[in-house]
């Protein structure tokens, strides 16, 4: 169950390496791939009920801020401790995220900074390589029992990168 | 050893193998005396000009009326199609010959020319009949070019009837060059190509023919002392791809180079002797000027504490040992002297061949002997070693030209116009470790919609671009054969499309090389409907005017609606033009002024928090159907709130009221704000304490409190909306959340700190003149802005006002000819293979007149693997310019004391580096480059700029929007910024003075920004830019006063003066021509302060003598040992 939550994690960071790459090679203006990336505060008129949108980046850091509980409620400390670092990391970044009124972490007028565009790039990158590391790590780790029961789930990884 | 530089490239010195010193190259690279881009003020770029209406060859495809024209060079003389292959002996002509039969060619250039099948070479101008061409006429390149001259369209051009060969009688009509005669063509395309008078570009103009330059070849040699070198005219096909690189060639030199000169006028309380006379007789005899560096100084620094600029640093000696006031006597002087050696470094005193005519004594001192020397060195002017410790006067005496990038001749001579494209680097280093070594930042500055007052139009049914990275194509692509060019960024090889065979301007077929497109690098292109997303915007103007109480007091309403009144008919626009009002306090109100209707329609909204429009349909209206409502609302608004009581402001409503009038059509918003907006969306608190602004430690509040102005302007920028703001405000308006709006919108930001209709009428002439300017300057709608650069060279970050849609295009809802922009470059892949890189930038606007027009910029540049030729084409006004851009990014997103300290390390990065690997042999003192020897000034300049500095009590607002006019700023007005310019003018002569227009502007001589150069008895102008000052000495001169001030005596002057008086005396004729030309070469309009002693802005005169200690920064010299200190370490 670890994993199908992971996997989302995954998925997401591949969505996000491919929409930076998008934007690299100048197939997308860089409002909308904020807008992709970050999540947005739909406003429903008269209703009143805001709506948010869960988007790319924001969901990942609660999924693995949601592991890390879960691995310190198990009392799995080896695991916790290889996530803490991960996660001290996403505090700061969010923390020093642009000036922003909703939450988001890209600003579009940043974005597009040669610096900046890499950096996020690669931080995709290392991300999406812990993400698998541990994917197994906690496939053969954890779930030795369900690995039967889990290997639809490597399948429905591999069909969505192709859906992509 | 720097930790916090710019560079951010870990370079780890790549193993790339440097050849060093001169290499053969037959080309010379100097430009023929009075071939270059600038005669002073004789219409620059006009001297290209007779090569676009180049006779036709007697070919095959000749046709219309003349007679074969009696050829000039060989390749008109050729024989037909084949006419522009390369003569025998020459394999491949990599690009068309386009320099060759210049009328104004000197006779020792023409004379050796090798052309196989030259004729005698005639220096006699093409016949008058292709001279005068409409496509280049030369009418008017005697007028002066004029800042309005870019009016197009509203009269017809002054010129008489296109001659008759411009209308072809056969061939394709379709692809002819746009007349002037013809009813949409400005009038611009058939004006010179004149930039403004004295620009920063008008070298060359006495440039004497033969001995400013050292030889470019090394068989140069074999002609010592004789006058000129014979040029080398080689054709220009010696510029092939396969030949080795071009190498280090110790040509061209730049021309910032300029010895110290003496200085005029007496130096306050100290009797400075001049410089010897023979400062250029040899090596290392710098001008040992024994002056009074810091005794003046602390008579102007309080507690002489000496704050650090960046990096902790320790005491100083205040007496430097070179600059004891007692005169060193030269026994004792000399050891400081650093042996240079005359081999490899020469100090050569060239004459100085990029001078001014006005530039004074420096040339006089030349003796022929050492011009005959001079020819002798290998060594160019730029890399000349000087130490700065030593040589004190290093100012030029006038403005500082462009460096010239080391391009054959030919390339050079249509390179685009430096005060339009200019690079950081004249010469680009071939990989990313050598520039990484040379510490020195690699961009481009531009100005790429700069007025200007020639500038060729071409209406073409194709635009011929690259068919991979879609580049214009241009004067450096190279014609593979008639049918092919290989494009210049990419190297693919395209097809010559048929239309393009065709040259409407000798109305020749089957020389495509000579169509104005490969003949000019700015060229602009009337863009077929493809360029086009929908149909051309109309011009659309909308004003959003506060009108709260803080407002009315300013009085600035009665400013703007005169202003709106006086020049309504000058709007740049047509019949579609459409105009729309808005004004807001704690409301909003909205203006029906739709046709029909006997009175302006006012109408209030006071739901600020849902915002709509009452009427949508009447609120923009047409300006000329409805001209006389709107001229009765601007006769009524002033006054229609004289009375107001309501004190708060409802900015952000505004903005998203005035957002959703234009977003259907796009168009200009102008928006008047006078106090923090305190209701609604975008409210703003007061961040700013006042006890803080004087602090040393980090400035809090650089960066905008909300995002709710930068997401409104991508929303804008969006709907091609732009938004110019002008802030009139005596409080803290936080400009730098407001600034937002127009930032990222493609505005720009005007701040008139402190307005007040009666109290300040210094500032209310300037909000006029700059409210004239900018309801009538030329406006381009629905830009977008692409810069593209050869394969291998990357776009890595943009500085100005833009919206950055992609890795190399800007999204410009509106631009405007005072824009300027920076560009930081990085080296990805090596450029190895490469002589030259080119970039391009390509302008996609739609005009006033509804016109979707393309206006292109390419620039060519050398690639060199040596760093000392990457120092050597350092362009020390470029690299100050970009630094202040990256600066300002950085003091946004670390710290302002991090870009403090970034900017010192810029300087001490690279002078290291010019030490360790350019130098050869190890001098002591601090040595400079002489083309960099103005950089630790500039730095200085930089970090006690407004924007940068610390301990002096500067105002938030003023800071903010002091960063933003770095960024935003051309850099021929940011330069004035930065470092002002001081002059001496109670002795104004007309010795060496201009001559425009029938005026007589005399030129006095720059003078260095430190207190020993004023004197009590003189009176002195300060241009700054923005604002001039005159400050008068206590014991000037009375006739100064008289004549010129029309006081009596010192006491009698005025303590608010704003404006000298109309004498009709010679003395106040010169200085207020002088005044009104400064004035002139900007689109915006300095206000002048006369300052006496006891005027308060006396501290702000005195704060910007920054070679001077103040009580928080160090003085240059002390800056100068800091350098020295860090680059020894």
């Amino acid at each position: 169950c670890i994993n199908v939550l992971l996997t989302r994690d995954i998925l997401f960071l591949i969505v996000s390496i491919i929409a930076f790459d998008e934007l690299k090679t100048d197939y997308k203006n860089p409002i909308d791939q904020c807008n992709t990336l970050n999540p947005t505060v739909e406003k429903v008129k008269k209703i009143k009920r805001v709506k948010i949108a869960l988007k790319l980046v924001l969901p990942e850091y609660l999924i693995h801020f949601f592991f890390c509980v879960m691995f310190f409620c198990a009392a799995e400390w080896l695991t916790l401790s290889l996530n803490i670092p991960l996660l001290a990391y996403h505090v700061w970044r969010y923390m020093s995220r642009p000036v922003m009124s909703g939450p988001g972490l890209y600003d579009p007028t940043t974005i597009m900074n040669a610096d900046i565009l890499a950096y996020c790039q690669k931080e995709g990158w290392c991300k999406l390589a812990f993400y698998l590391l541990s994917f197994f790590y906690y496939l053969y780790g954890y779930e030795k029992p369900f690995v039967s029961s889990s290997f639809p789930l490597l399948s429905c990884l591999g069909i969505s990168i192709n859906i992509i | 050893m720097s930790t916090t530089g710019f560079n951010s490239q870990n370079g780890a010195g790549g193993g790339q193998a440097y050849a060093n010193g001169p290499s053969q190259n037959p080309v010379a690279l100097q430009q023929p005396p009075g071939v270059g881009y600038g005669m002073t003020h004789q219409a620059p770029y006009n001297l290209m000009q007779p090569k676009a209406p180049m006779p036709p060859g007697p070919g095959l495809y000749h046709s219309g009326p003349y007679q074969p024209v009696p050829p000039v060079s060989s390749y008109q003389s050729s024989p037909p199609v084949s006419s522009y292959q390369a003569p025998p002996g020459q394999p491949l002509l990599t690009r068309p010959p386009m320099g060759g039969p210049l009328p104004h060619t000197p006779p020792q250039s023409a004379s050796p020319s090798p052309g196989p099948r030259m004729p005698p070479a005639q220096a006699t101008p093409p016949p008058p009949a292709v001279s005068s061409n409409s496509y280049y006429p030369n009418a008017q390149q005697q007028q002066p070019p004029m800042a309005h001259a870019w009016q197009y369209g509203t009269a017809p051009p002054p010129m008489g009837a296109p001659p008759p060969m411009n209308t072809p009688s056969g061939g394709p009509v379709a692809n002819h060059v746009n007349l002037p005669a013809s009813s949409t063509a400005p009038p611009q395309s058939s004006t010179a190509y004149s930039s403004p008078p004295q620009g920063p570009v008008s070298h060359n103009a006495t440039q004497p023919p033969g001995p400013g330059m050292p030889p470019t070849s090394l068989h140069g040699y074999t002609h010592p002392g004789t006058a000129p070198p014979p040029m080398n005219p080689m054709p220009p096909h010696t510029y092939q791809p396969g030949r080795p690189p071009y190498g280090p060639p110790p040509t061209g030199p730049p021309p910032t180079m300029k010895p110290a000169p003496p200085p005029t006028g007496p130096p306050m309380g100290s009797a400075t002797p001049p410089p010897p006379k023979a400062d250029g007789t040899m090596a290392g005899n710098g001008p040992q000027t024994p002056n009074t560096y810091n005794h003046v100084d602390n008579k102007m620094a309080g507690p002489p504490q000496s704050g650090p600029p960046g990096r902790q640093l320790g005491h100083y000696p205040s007496l430097p040992p070179g600059y004891q006031n007692t005169s060193a006597p030269p026994s004792s002087a000399s050891p400081m002297h650093p042996p240079m050696p005359t081999a490899t470094q020469p100090y050569t005193q060239a004459p100085q061949p990029y001078q001014q005519p006005s530039a004074g004594p420096g040339p006089a001192q030349l003796s022929p002997s050492l011009a005959a020397l001079s020819l002798q060195s290998s060594t160019p002017e730029a890399l000349r070693v000087v130490n700065l410790l030593q040589e004190r006067n290093l100012l030029p005496p006038g403005p500082i030209p462009a460096p010239t990038p080391c391009l054959p001749q030919d390339l050079q001579k249509i390179n685009c116009n430096p005060e339009v494209f200019r690079s950081t680097l004249t010469s680009i280093p071939q990989t990313q470790s050598l520039l990484n070594k040379a510490k020195l930042p690699l961009g481009l500055l531009l100005h790429p919609f700069k007025d200007l007052s020639q500038l060729p139009v071409v209406t073409s049914s194709t635009i011929v671009r690259c068919r991979s990275c879609r580049t214009y194509i241009n004067p450096f692509v190279s014609f593979l054969d008639q049918r092919r060019w290989k494009c210049n960024l990419c190297y693919r090889v395209n097809d010559v499309p048929e239309e393009f065979m065709y040259n409407p301007v000798s109305r020749s077929y089957g020389e495509p090389h000579k169509r104005p497109e490969v003949q000019n690098a700015t060229i602009e292109f009337i863009a077929p409907s493809e360029y086009m997303l929908r149909p051309p915007q109309p011009a659309v103007y909308l004003f959003v005017l506060d009108v709260s109480h803080n407002a009315v007091e300013t009085g600035y309403l009665n400013m703007v609606c005169q202003s709106l009144l006086d020049n309504i008919n000058a709007l740049p626009g047509d019949s579609r033009t459409k105009i729309g009002f808005i004004t807001f306090d704690s409301t909003i109100h909205f203006y029906n002024l739709q046709e029909g209707l006997s009175q302006p329609q006012m109408l209030i909204v006071s739901d600020i928090e849902d915002i709509f429009l009452p009427t949508p349909d009447s609120l923009l209206v047409n300006l000329s159907e409805c001209k006389e409502l709107v001229q009765d609302l601007l006769k009524s608004l002033p006054n229609l709130f004289e009375k107001t009581m309501e004190t708060q402001s409802a900015l952000g409503p505004a903005l998203q009221a005035a957002f959703k009038l234009l977003s259907p059509t796009g168009g200009r918003m102008s928006v008047f704000q006078t106090q923090l907006p305190n209701l609604g969306v975008g409210a703003l608190k007061s961040r700013e304490d006042p006890n803080q602004r004087a602090s040393a430690k980090d400035i809090q509040h650089l960066s905008p409190a909300t995002d709710f102005y930068k997401k409104l302007a991508l929303d804008c920028s969006g709907q091609q909306v732009a938004v110019d703001l002008f802030l009139l405000s005596a409080q803290y308006c936080d400009l730098a959340s407001l600034g937002c709006i127009s930032r990222y919108s493609a505005g720009s930001v005007y701040y008139y700190p402190s307005y007040h209709h009666a109290h300040n009428p210094a500032q209310v002439e300037r909000f006029q003149k700059d409210l004239k300017r900018y309801l009538t300057r030329k406006i381009g709608f629905e830009a977008v802005m692409r810069i593209r650069c050869t394969k291998g060279l990357s776009i890595h970050t943009f500085h100005g006002n833009f919206f950055v849609r992609s890795t190399d295009l800007l999204s410009l809802p509106n631009v405007n000819p005072d824009a300027g922009f920076a560009v930081q470059m990085s080296i990805e892949e090596n450029l190895l293979d490469m002589q030259v890189v080119s970039f391009q930038a390509a302008l996609l606007y739609t005009s006033s007149k509804g016109e979707r027009r393309i206006r292109v910029h390419t620039m060519c540049l050398p690639v060199v693997n040596s760093l000392s030729d990457i120092f050597a084409g350092a362009d020390v006004q470029a690299i100050t310019g970009l630094l202040a851009s990256m600066a300002v990014d950085r003091s946004v997103s670390a710290s302002l004391s991090d870009a403090r300290d970034a900017m010192t390390n810029a300087a001490i990065d690279s002078l290291a580096s010019y030490r360790q690997s350019v130098l050869t042999i190890q001098q002591p003192g601090l040595l400079a480059p002489a083309c960099l020897r103005l950089f630790p000034l500039y730095i200085l300049a930089l970090l006690k700029q407004k924007a940068f500095r610390t301990g002096t009590s500067t105002r938030l607002d003023d800071r903010v929007f002091a960063m933003c006019q770095l960024k935003y700023q051309p850099l021929a007005y940011l330069m004035l910024m930065i470092h002002p310019a001081l002059y001496r003018v109670d002795d104004l002569t007309d010795e060496g003075a201009l001559n425009i227009n029938e005026r007589t502007i005399p030129q006095p001589r720059v003078q260095q920004l430190s207190v020993e150069k004023l004197s009590r008895e003189g009176a002195f102008l300060m241009d700054a830019g923005m604002v001039i000052y005159l400050w008068v000495g206590r014991n000037c001169n009375p006739n100064f006063l008289t004549q010129v001030l029309g006081v009596p005596n010192y006491t009698a002057v005025p303590q608010n003066l704003y404006l000298l008086p109309e004498l009709d005396t010679a003395e106040s004729q010169r200085t207020r021509a002088f005044i009104g030309w400064l004035r002139d070469q900007r689109p915006f309009f300095p206000t002048l302060h006369v300052i006496r002693d006891e005027s308060q802005l006396k501290a702000n005169f005195m704060q910007n003598m920054i070679e001077d200690r103040t009580e928080s920064a160090l003085s240059y010299y002390e800056f100068l040992l800091h350098l020295q200190q860090q680059i020894s370490k």
